[in-house]
């Protein structure tokens, strides 16, 4: 039975989990008008109650180093623990960001270098690290694209072309920025369709969103032509970084053509996805584009490094400080690991096991798009789909197993997606694991359907019901006493 | 071979013989030959051991100060279980919980953390955080303007952190917002001023609370008048500080927002930390981002689950209530476990520790000759002096003595030089205030 308490059902009136220092300072008491009327009811827990709840409620999560993780998009790689580590020192964690300069040259560094290390990987001129997440550098990306138009006096540039296979993040990014949504339709593959793309070129055009490979792990074997035509007519060419693994050290999106992209360090850079945050999204553009990043943007001149807060065509604040610098440790702790040596190493193991995994699925699972993929591919569900057994009941039935499932029902181009991304990480033997429980599971199919479509059966709870919690919403404590 | 990569040669040999290619490199034949063979200019790999002592070489370049700032950072202790408790890698390296059967336990935080918002804020739900304070800000302005309709109109107290402010500016210019702000009185919000400046457009007015200054701000029958013209109240309010002062819906808000770095978040050079957003029940399905709720099982136990996702990117494109994908995770488990750690009376004590410590600084350097208060109103943990002392030379010597002095405000506007907020939290003794104040004495 697996643990179920909450946090407030441990507490014990009186009991307590802290230790202050005594203060010898007298007591400044303020006006009542001020104070709340009623405190708020925290838990009141000792913190062996609080130590045990917590290792308790850890326990009904699946974590990267729990099981096989091969959540397609999401690039669950190993997060090594020395990189933690790092960017716990002290010297770091306790840094105010209103320091003056000369006391945070240590930090100030590992920013700049990073900024310098993702240009190189990258081909685009310069970084800013302070978008919070993906979807952030995304809002950055495309905000840049707006006031590069405006700055031009182009304001009739009001369109952003996103293909129909994007991540749902890239058009709310794009609407979220100001901008109107194109969608074109994709190749069968989920490659942008030349011809689809001139019909939709325009003078309206701002830009186009693209990942690259795409979501079904194709290579845009047209990137040159794509950004010529986008460049002849007036557009900005915007790269999701979400997929930026398989070609990392091997090929460069400022060399393909785009002028803007953001890198997702929780992704690429192995920095913990922490649960949904806290993440990385640093943003990078060429050098035309450089006025416009958001400030402030860290410098170097001679040894010194500094925060350069104001330029007159930025875009402006989109943080408090300077982003998620404790993550940007990681990153950087992993960047030096790695070096040159290994990054396209990297790149070429993800594409090797994306597509030793799909060559050994293929004759049991759909496979829409039959081609070398580079580090995630796409089934559309059984090949037998007699019984009814769907995606869905395929991935609840891979948590008896241990095993993640991949990203379900994205993208959107085909009914039954099972998107599947097994990162460098994973040897031989966990792939072979996986292949033969997917095997068990397309048998169990047919044997035994109904115990696929009951599944999970294993797992601290089964399957939910989620038109209750949307239909009548407790979202707090106080709504399961009331 | 490398510590990260287990393909030993006869591994890869075996998967590329299933493939049916010879190489890895024929699985890049869709590369363009033009985009390849570029040099890759970073730095060579590093074992641990020399990462370490890079790291070392690095540290050794900054120098942690005590702080005597605030401006929207603070330093407060930090209890040693949540480090342990948030580096489990249940915790730590779980995705967003898509997979609820396998994600109870963050979704069961986040039910926890979501619980204690409203809690601290008296407001009916919260979601499951934000990236930080100030874009928490900039989405409760959008989702004004999204509950408004054609409503465009924001107002802003000048009293509010100008960095906030900025990011408002940044975020309004998306959607063609207007921004009026509107000019303080005597050091906190000119309520009158902006019931006067109040539109039949205007989406919402927003905030802040303790200000930009440190003062305590009342709002009286504002949140009445938003409420009277359909505009939104929004109250940026440091959460630390509601163990004590009223709370946002004891003052009308609508929306209340705000950095919670401040619940024993360290410094970390300004991240990463957590935005918090909580409203009413009436507007939750306008709210942005993601919320936890409890539903059961098909066997009738108690779950968690994301709900309302209608409202959300991944559903809804284009038309979402924001871009926003994920949220700031682990962080809210952080002020999860600082709250359940502090607990009820915890909280209350440690920020009333750094109120007694903050007003007794605020009094000693009133008796020196160089300080005034100019505002003399009721603050909590941080507050501001008039000076007549360099500033600059003044946060040197500081600086010299272990010490970061108080924030310029003349940084923000240059008519506002010598106008300087100090914060003091309960890590700050008495021996040191003393110390700091006899340095500012010598002065």
């Amino acid at each position: 039975m697996a643990y179920d308490q909450l946090i407030f059902e441990r507490s014990q009136r009186g009991r307590i989990g802290y230790s202050l220092p005594k203060s010898e300072i007298k007591e400044y008491p303020l006006d009542d008008a001020l104070k709340r009327t009623q405190a708020p009811t925290l838990p009141e827990v000792s913190e062996f109650d609080v130590v045990r709840h917590f290792t308790n409620v850890s326990f009904k999560n699946h974590g990267i180093e729990t099981g096989f993780y091969p959540l397609g998009s999401c690039t669950m790689k190993y997060n090594p623990k020395i990189n933690q580590d790092l960017s716990n020192m002290e010297a770091f964690t306790s840094l105010h960001p209103y320091q003056p300069v000369e006391t945070v040259q240590g930090v100030l560094e590992v920013l700049y270098e990073t900024q310098k290390m993702l240009s190189r990987i990258s081909g685009l001129d310069t970084y800013s690290l302070n978008p919070y997440a993906g979807a952030h550098g995304e809002l950055v990306g495309l905000m840049i694209i707006r006031h590069y138009h405006a700055s031009k006096k182009d304001f009739a540039r009001k369109k952003i072309i996103v293909p129909n296979s994007a991540h749902g993040t890239n058009p709310a990014s794009a609407a979220t920025a100001g901008f109107d949504v194109v969608e074109v339709a994709s190749n069968k593959d989920g490659t942008v369709n030349i011809e689809s793309l001139k019909g939709v070129l325009n003078a309206t055009t701002a830009g186009i969103m693209l990942t690259n490979p795409n979501t079904i792990g194709m290579f845009e074997k047209d990137i040159m032509e794509i950004a010529t035509l986008v460049h002849e007519a007036g557009g900005l060419l915007y790269y999701d970084g979400a997929n930026l693994n398989p070609i990392m050290g091997l090929a460069r999106p400022g060399d393909m053509g785009f002028d803007i992209m953001h890198i997702n360090l929780h992704k690429t850079f192995s920095t913990p996805h922490g649960g949904g945050g806290p993440g990385s999204g640093p943003v990078g553009v060429t050098r035309a584009l450089k006025p416009f990043l958001p400030e402030p943007v860290i410098r170097k001149a001679g040894n010194h490094f500094f925060i350069d807060q104001k330029d007159e065509n930025s875009i402006g604040r989109i943080s408090h400080f300077y982003g998620n610098v404790g993550v940007v440790l990681k990153a950087y702790a992993f960047l030096r690991t790695n070096g040159k040596e290994h990054l396209s190493e990297i790149a070429k193991l993800s594409t090797l096991n994306a597509n030793y995994v799909k060559e050994s699925l293929k004759d049991t699972f759909k496979l829409p798009i039959d081609k070398y993929c580079k580090h995630e591919f796409v089934f559309d569900g059984l090949i037998d789909k007699s019984t009814g057994v769907t995606t869905y009941d395929i991935s609840k039935r891979l948590l008896d197993y241990g095993i993640h499932p991949p990203t379900m029902y994205f993208p959107l181009l085909y009914k039954e997606s099972m998107m599947i991304e097994p990162v460098e990480n994973e040897s031989k033997q966990t792939l072979d694991h996986f292949i033969k429980t997917m095997k068990i599971i397309a048998k169990e199919a047919l044997s035994d359907p109904d115990m696929v479509k009951n599944a999970p059966h294993t797992t601290p709870v089964k399957r939910l019901d989620e038109v209750k919690a949307a239909r009548d919403p407790k979202v707090k404590f106080k709504d399961l006493i009331a | 071979m490398f510590k990260y990569l287990p393909h030993t040669p006869e591994d890869i040999k075996a998967m590329l013989n299933t493939i049916g290619v010879k190489d890895i490199n024929a699985l890049y034949d869709d590369v363009p030959e033009a985009l390849k063979g570029f040099d890759l200019d970073i730095p060579s790999s590093m074992s641990e051991l020399e990462l370490t002592s890079h790291f070392k070489s690095l540290a050794a370049n900054n120098r942690p100060l005590k702080s005597f700032m605030g401006m929207g950072a603070y330093d407060h202790y930090t209890p040693s279980v949540i480090r342990h408790l948030i580096e489990r890698q249940e915790f730590l390296t779980a995705y967003t919980p898509y997979q609820p059967e396998v994600s109870q336990g963050t979704l069961q935080y986040i039910f926890e953390y979501q619980s204690m918002i409203c809690e601290l804020t008296g407001m009916d739900v919260s979601n499951a955080s934000m990236y930080d304070g100030a874009t928490a800000t900039a989405e409760a302005m959008y989702m004004a303007v999204n509950v408004g309709k054609k409503r465009k109109h924001i107002l802003v107290s000048l009293t509010m952190n100008p960095v906030i402010v900025d990011v408002l500016r940044t975020y309004a210019y998306n959607q063609d917002i207007e921004l009026e702000v509107i000019d303080s009185l005597g050091g906190v919000s000119d309520k009158e001023a902006i019931k006067d400046a109040m539109r039949h457009d205007t989406a919402a007015v927003i905030t802040q609370t303790p200000n930009r200054y440190g003062l305590i701000e009342a709002y009286g029958d504002l949140g009445e008048a938003c409420s009277a013209n359909k505009t939104l109240f929004v109250i940026n309010q440091d959460p630390s500080t509601l163990s004590h002062l009223k709370t946002p819906r004891e003052q009308g808000a609508d929306i209340a927002v705000g950095e919670a770095q401040s619940l024993g978040i360290p410094l970390s050079f300004g991240g990463p930390y957590i935005g918090y957003f909580a409203t009413t029940n009436k507007l939750m399905r306008k709210m942005p981002g993601r919320i936890c709720g409890v539903t059961k099982d098909k066997d009738g136990k108690r779950a968690f689950v994301l709900t309302l996702q209608a409202r959300e990117q991944h559903i809804r494109r284009e038309k979402a209530n924001s871009n926003i994908c994920s949220n700031q995770s682990l962080m809210a488990l952080f002020v999860t476990i600082y709250l359940s750690i502090m607990g009820k009376e915890g909280l209350f004590e440690v920020q009333n520790t750094s109120k007694n410590h903050a007003h007794y600084l605020h009094d000693m350097l009133l008796k020196l000759p160089h300080f005034t208060d100019s505002f003399k109103k009721p603050f909590f943990k941080e507050f501001t002096l008039k000076t007549t002392l360099d500033v600059h030379q003044m946060n040197k010597v500081l600086s010299e003595e272990g010490y970061l002095g108080p924030f310029n405000q003349g940084d923000f506007n240059s008519n506002q030089d010598g106008l300087i907020t100090f914060s003091v939290t309960e890590k700050r003794t008495k021996e040191e205030i003393d110390h700091f104040i006899d340095i500012m004495g010598a002065l």
